[in-house]
Order: structure tokens, then sequence, then C-alpha cells
């Protein structure tokens, strides 16, 4: 009985335990793994991060030169970062946004687009 | 008596997964349970078949999210026994280290969900806010909150600097103060007791019968750990397991209670003689043979059994869960309980149905 | 690399299973492993002290396995998991579910073989992604 009482009031005086969320974004760490970036410039649509994912979020077409990712498959695991031979994958330490929608995130290298 | 049939589940309050229990009640009485399992059934065993063994590793972490770490862990340290791979002695601490943190979160969970499943909502809510802390050190030091992927065949991928385990081991202390504040509240309290003790009693020989593990055996009285068999680093800390005599579900809750606080010395052990060193070696070849992983998780021990046969992939990975092993027992606890405690008993054992089906 | 395993033939289980008992064994799992197109292994675990043993059953798919679930109350989920993932038959289950444990009813075929996709009716739509093969 009347355990929690002392906790009770300090908590009554004490600042929240939580944070506003949208309008007050905690800093994320210095290495976390947060949203999967591939640079379109570097990338060579080897096909290797295809190949590595173990939840086979990623699809490479090499003939049209075409990455995908479907962002409701990746786990940020990072293997494809790690795989990749270009460097062309990062990640960032901060989270992607929540989406309302399933979508995929489809790159195109502009070379091929024109020719 | 006539007997009533009332459904249990899938949806229900205190359930985190989806489970069905068909109990046959008379009166309050309950005479029986019939389980219905399958809800989140994915059939991650048969992606042997189409992801090489290095993949498996990511793969097996998506058993279960609270105990990721540990099927990875133990999926790597079956294969390498296999492959007879020495992993760095560095690697084998830092297992140690994040094992023991997925315990503690593990645990902390399951005390603020047990918490809520007799009704006291702002003691699960003190629990929740402890084990944010642990989640903050999982996302600072591996870069994932819940599925950490640090483990590859051969070691790890992520290393600790010294300012990250001595901001951990702050981090700890802390951690350690809060969850002995809350030691009374959940111990000392008349209606916790009123609602726990003497509630879905095993006994030694029952739980030893009926196969169960971890927390649910240890709650029994019988000192069955499998950190005792020494994998990973655990041969040269100081480690005994932790045992209740009572076997009622107040038992299993003190088991993972002490479980949670013992952890933390784990943690620090493991911390002050971190080696240094590589935390990963090249592995190359295929494994071949058969090999059994065992492994204990924060319910209990987890058992893998893997064949391969010098290939890329695989011939099978078989994945005994902790709750698969308790589930029977489980139901044999259930006859003879009102069918206001189904509740706290089916929490006691910490049931995990994505673990269980996979 | 498992120690410790005894062959025991198809007649032999029930026996050498209550021996285990009798020696303070306590039941670990059941294990499937599908070797060909009609021999499974099946694969008993006990565990005595941290010590393992094991019983090595080969069976023909379509031989009906005795359930040793009245020696060890808590093998029936096993199984009956082996009896929906691999349509092995048990005789004596003290709870049958009839290849639902896991499985919806509508799922015609045994998941987890590799070699064999014996339809036990037309194969049901939706379960595609299952027969889907690695690599020949």
């Amino acid at each position: 009985m009347f355990k929690l009482t002392p906790s009770i009031l300090k908590n009554l005086v004490t600042k929240k335990a939580t944070r506003l969320y949208p309008f007050e974004v905690r800093e994320s760490y210095e290495n976390n793994r947060g949203e999967l970036v591939n640079d379109v410039e570097k990338c060579n649509f080897c096909g290797i991060c295809a190949a590595k994912c173990p939840s086979a979020c990623i699809t490479v077409d090499k003939k049209n030169a075409i990455w995908q990712c479907a962002l409701f498959s990746c786990l940020f695991c990072g293997i494809c970062v790690e795989a990749c031979p270009k460097k062309s994958l990062t990640q960032k330490t901060e989270y992607r946004k929540p989406l309302q929608e399933k979508e995929v995130v489809s790159i195109q290298m502009k070379t091929a687009n024109e020719g | 008596m006539r007997q009533t049939i009332i459904p249990f589940g899938p949806q229900h309050p205190v359930l985190t997964e989806p489970i069905h229990l068909t109990l046959t009640v008379e009166d309050e009485v309950i005479t029986g349970a019939i389980p219905a399992l399958g809800f989140v059934h994915r059939g991650l065993e048969k992606l042997v078949e189409i992801k090489d063994f290095h993949q498996m590793v990511q793969v097996v972490e998506r058993v279960c999210g609270i105990c990721s770490m540990l099927h990875a862990m133990c999926f790597a340290q079956g294969i390498e026994e296999l492959m007879e791979v020495e992993v760095p002695l560095r690697a084998k601490y830092l297992r140690v280290i994040w094992s023991e943190l997925h315990r503690m979160h593990s645990h902390l969970l399951w005390l603020g969900l047990f918490a809520d499943s007799f009704g006291f909502e702002s003691l699960f809510m003190q629990f929740w806010r402890i084990r944010e802390k642990i989640m903050n050190i999982n996302e600072a030091t591996t870069g994932n909150r819940v599925i950490v992927s640090v483990n590859i065949i051969g070691g790890l991928r992520r290393d600790l600097t010294p300012e990250q385990v001595r901001w951990m081991l702050s981090e700890l202390t802390d951690v350690g103060k809060m969850i002995r504040s809350l030691e009374s509240t959940l111990f000392d309290d008349y209606t916790v007791k009123k609602r726990t003790r003497g509630k879905g009693v095993m006994s030694a020989e029952k739980a030893i019968e009926m196969g169960t593990v971890g927390p649910a055996l240890r709650g029994s009285g019988v000192p069955q750990d499998m950190r005792t068999l020494g994998y990973a680093a655990f041969k040269d800390l100081d480690f005994a397991p932790v045992t209740e005599p009572d076997g009622d579900c107040w038992s299993r809750c003190r088991v993972r209670f002490r479980e949670t606080l013992q952890s933390i010395d784990l943690i620090r052990q493991a911390a002050g003689r971190l080696p240094k060193g590589d935390i990963n070696i090249k592995v190359k070849g295929r494994p071949e043979g058969e090999v059994i992983s065992r492994v204990e998780q924060p319910r209990g021990e987890v058992f893998y059994y893997i064949k391969a046969s010098g290939d890329k992939y695989l011939d099978r990975v078989r994945i005994r869960t902790p709750t698969f092993a308790n589930f029977p027992a489980l139901l044999t606890l259930l006859p003879g309980m009102y069918l206001s405690d189904v509740p706290v008993i089916v929490m006691s054992i910490d049931p995990c149905i994505s673990c269980t089906e996979r | 690399m498992i120690e410790n395993v005894l062959s025991v033939p198809l007649e032999a289980v029930l026996d050498e299973t209550a021996k285990m008992k009798i020696a303070g064994y306590k039941f670990v799992t059941l294990s499937c492993v599908e070797l060909d197109t009609d021999t499974v292994y099946i694969l008993y675990h006990f565990d005595c002290d941290y010590r393992l043993a094991h019983l090595r059953l080969t069976a023909s798919k379509d031989a009906r396995v005795p359930s040793i679930s009245h020696i060890y109350p808590s093998a029936f989920l096993a199984e009956n998991e082996i009896q929906d993932l691999f349509n092995i038959a048990f005789t004596n289950l003290p709870i049958d579910f009839k290849h639902t444990l896991f499985l919806d009813k509508r799922i015609k075929k045994e998941p987890l073989c590799r070699y064999t996709m014996t339809d036990k009716s037309a194969p049901s739509a939706g379960d595609g992604v299952l027969a889907q093969k690695p690599n020949g």
C-alpha cells in the first residue's frame, strides 16, 4: 500500500517523461542505422545488394538501370551497405518519416532515361 | 454442472500476440483448455532453401523481435561449431553484453505487461520507462533498437568504443537504481500478492515432466540455465542461476526481476574484462554435418538443430523456441483455476507466439 | 557432431522413449528432416543435466509413427507440428489438430518438404510462394 506514493508525488513536479513527438524530435545517435539512400551517380546496378539482402526488399533491373527498394520490407540491417562495392549505398542516422501507403523507392539512371 | 465454452483470444487486452484458447468452464472454474495456434506462422524455417547460411543469420533474427540477438547468436554459434571457427575473444564478450541487454529489455517488457495483466497500470508505465533506457543503449551501440543485426558468422559487425562502454555502464547504474525502487511496489503490495501468490502452481517434478524451460522452470526451484554451459564468454564470468522455490506466478515474476538485476552485474563483469582485439574473423568454406546449439533466451532455452551438407544452402534448421516448450505446461496449469486468473497465468510463462510459430 | 545418438526402428520408439523417461531424461523436442522423396529422419531430443541424448528414427513418409505423448505429455505439440509441416501421420495423439496447428484448412501441401510436394488434392491458390524452389 502507498508504495508508489513518493514516485507519484515526484512525477507531479518533474517534467514529462515523454516528448511531444512531431514537434520535438530526439537527436539520433551517431552510429544509428536509419534511412537507406542510394547515390545514383555512384551506383553501377551490379545487383549485389539485391542478392545479399536477407529480407529481399531490393530489386535491381540491370538492363534498364533501375534500383528499387520496398520500404516496408526493409529492416535496416545494413547488410547491403556493407556489401556495396561502389559505396553508393549509405544509411542516414535519422529514420524515414512515417508513410501512409506502402511505397517503393525507385531510382533510375539518368542516361538510361534519355537513351 | 453444465459446461460453458469461453473463447480466450486471439484478441485480448493482456495478450501482446495472437493466440486462441478454448476454455471449458464450469461455473467460474476452468476444466479444460485447448489451444489454437497459427495466426502468425511465417514459415521462416522454409527460407533455408532460398537464403544461404550467411543470410540466415539475419533471417533467424526475424523469428522474434524481443530476443532477436540471441536467435542470431545461437545460429551463428551452431554454424561456427560446424565449421570449427574460433570467434575472437572480444566478440565473445561483446555477445555477452548485447545478449544481456536483450534479456534486460525483454524482462522489463514482461514485468510491465505482467503488472498490466493484473491491472496495475502505473507500474506497467514505470517499467516501460526504464526499458526505454535499455532500448536507447541498444540504439546507440548497435544502430537498431529491436532487430540489432550485429551477429555474423565468425563474430560481430559492430564494436564498442571505450566511451560507449563508460556511458552504457553509467546508464545501467541508473537503471539498476530505478528497478530496485520498484521492488517493494511489486513484491510487498497486498493486491499483487493476492493476484499472484498460489496461482498456477507448478511443482519441480511437474515442470521437469512437462519439459519447461527458463524462468518457468527456475521459478519451480530447478536451477537449469543454459548459460552455465559456458557459451560465448559466460564460462569466464561469475554466474549462478536464479531460482525461486514456490512455482507460482509470484515466483516466476521474482525470478525475472532478479535476473534483470543479475544481467546488470553480468554486463559490468563483461565490460570490465573486455579484451582488446578483432571482433570478427573471415569465414571460408561451407558447413557440413549436424549440430545442436543451445542458448538461454529471456524466456528460456532456445534449441537449434542445424543440418548442412557442404552446400551454400543448409538442409534444415529446426528452431525449438522456449515458448514452444512452455506451452504444454501452461495448458496443464489452467484447469482448476478461476477464469479471472487466466490472464495472469498465461502471462506468467511469458508467451511469445511469433517465436512459437516461426 | 551430435553425440549420443541411438538409431531406433519404428517398433522400438515407444520402448526406447520409456527407457529415456526411466533414466530421468527431460523431453526437449522432435526434429524432422526430409532426406529424399520418401524417407525422413525424426530425431527425438532428450536432456538430462545439460547432457543431450537423441533417438534417430528413419521412417518412410507413409509410416504411421506412434505418438510418445503418453510417455512425455509435452510432445503433442511437436508431433502435431511435424504432422502439419511434413505430413507424417502420428497415431494415438491426445490432441490431434489434423493439419491445422499452424496451417490454414485450405492448404493441402506439406510446406517443409522440398523433394515431394505431393498434392493431397488440387493445389489451392495462395500457396505458390511456398512451392518455389531455390535452384532446381
